[in-house]
């Protein structure tokens, strides 16, 4: 595990927020020389710290109105229905996210659809279809909102 | 703002793979790297890319406990949305606000160091918050696929 300090995570938080800066701008930012600020988004992105952008677009604008997530339990249990639901459900376009989960569901899917008509026959025809599953409840995302998470600031203490 | 179906193709490309090397995508969507970034461009100027924020894998900085929380509050309260959010803001564990219609009104997502840790948040800071009726985790066992793809 990788060990940060201020400067590294002032980086964290400024790329969290635009994943698109140069090294040159961000060493600008943060009082660093370009070719330190460099090396130090390398050795974050080494460690397996920043793994990739996050973009967000205006998804009503591109026509995708809806988005819902789905709490999926299986109906039958046992490694080969896990491998079997896993394939298939990935291969579905509509579906963004696909979480493995422990608690009243088996997984938490992300799905986005043009309108609600859409999103009932990608349910229809394509998730109530999945082998193996059973119990599906689905919930209509309304807002949603990424923090920064625990990035210099003080962090909840264990528990003694 | 229009799009046409360069701009879907560019879109769908992209959004599939954000890292891309821009080259690549460029082959990939068929247009020239000049096109591309003047597209890219248009579509930041048009509001349709809203952020693109570098994605943090906690776990490499040793947050290998992830829960999803689902709520429902009391909505008795007409403030019971605004207060819960504006104190789970407050929480530097949470790492996601979602709101919803449907049984569920409010999840979070709540990284913890390990198991120790995460009760002292839940205990602490989790179930102090204001408002809440009922409350449901779904610990995380692994992310399966994760892509902000749209099928365009």
């Amino acid at each position: 595990m990788i060990d940060l300090d201020d400067t590294d995570r002032a980086i964290l938080r400024e790329l969290v927020a635009d994943g698109t800066l140069s090294a040159g701008e961000l060493g600008r930012r943060l009082g660093l020389s370009q070719p330190a600020a460099w090396r130090r988004v390398r050795r974050l992105e080494e460690a397996g710290v920043l793994k990739g952008l996050a973009v967000e677009v205006d998804r009503e604008k591109l026509g995708f109105g809806v988005t819902v997530f789905l709490g999926v339990k299986l109906a039958t249990k046992g490694r080969v229905s896990l491998e079997d639901f896993e394939r298939a459900v990935q291969a579905i376009p509509e579906v963004q996210v696909v979480q493995h989960v422990l608690g009243l569901f088996d997984y938490r899917l992300r799905v986005v659809a043009r309108d609600i008509a859409d999103f009932e026959r990608v349910l229809r025809r394509r998730i109530m279809t999945l082998p193996g599953v059973g119990n599906v409840e689905a919930n209509v995302l309304l807002t949603e909102e990424r923090r920064p998470g625990p990035l210099g600031v003080a962090e909840t203490a264990a528990n003694p | 703002m229009q799009l046409d179906d360069t701009d879907r193709r560019i879109l769908r490309h992209w959004l599939a793979e954000p890292g891309q090397d821009r080259a690549v995508l460029a082959e990939r969507a068929g247009v020239t790297p000049a096109t591309l970034w003047r597209r890219l461009d248009r579509l930041r100027a048009g509001g349709l890319i809203r952020s693109e924020g570098a994605r943090i894998d906690w776990r490499a900085l040793g947050y290998a406990v992830e829960v999803s929380l689902r709520f429902t509050l009391d909505k008795t309260n007409p403030r019971a949305f605004d207060e819960f959010i504006a104190a789970a803001r407050e929480v530097p564990e949470v790492i996601g606000i979602e709101t919803f219609l449907g049984r569920v009104d409010v999840r979070l997502n709540v990284i913890a160091r390990d198991m120790g840790h995460w009760t002292g948040i839940y205990r602490d800071r989790i179930l102090t918050l204001p408002h809440i009726a009922e409350v449901e985790a779904l610990m995380l066992v692994a992310t399966i696929k994760e892509t902000g793809g749209l099928p365009l």
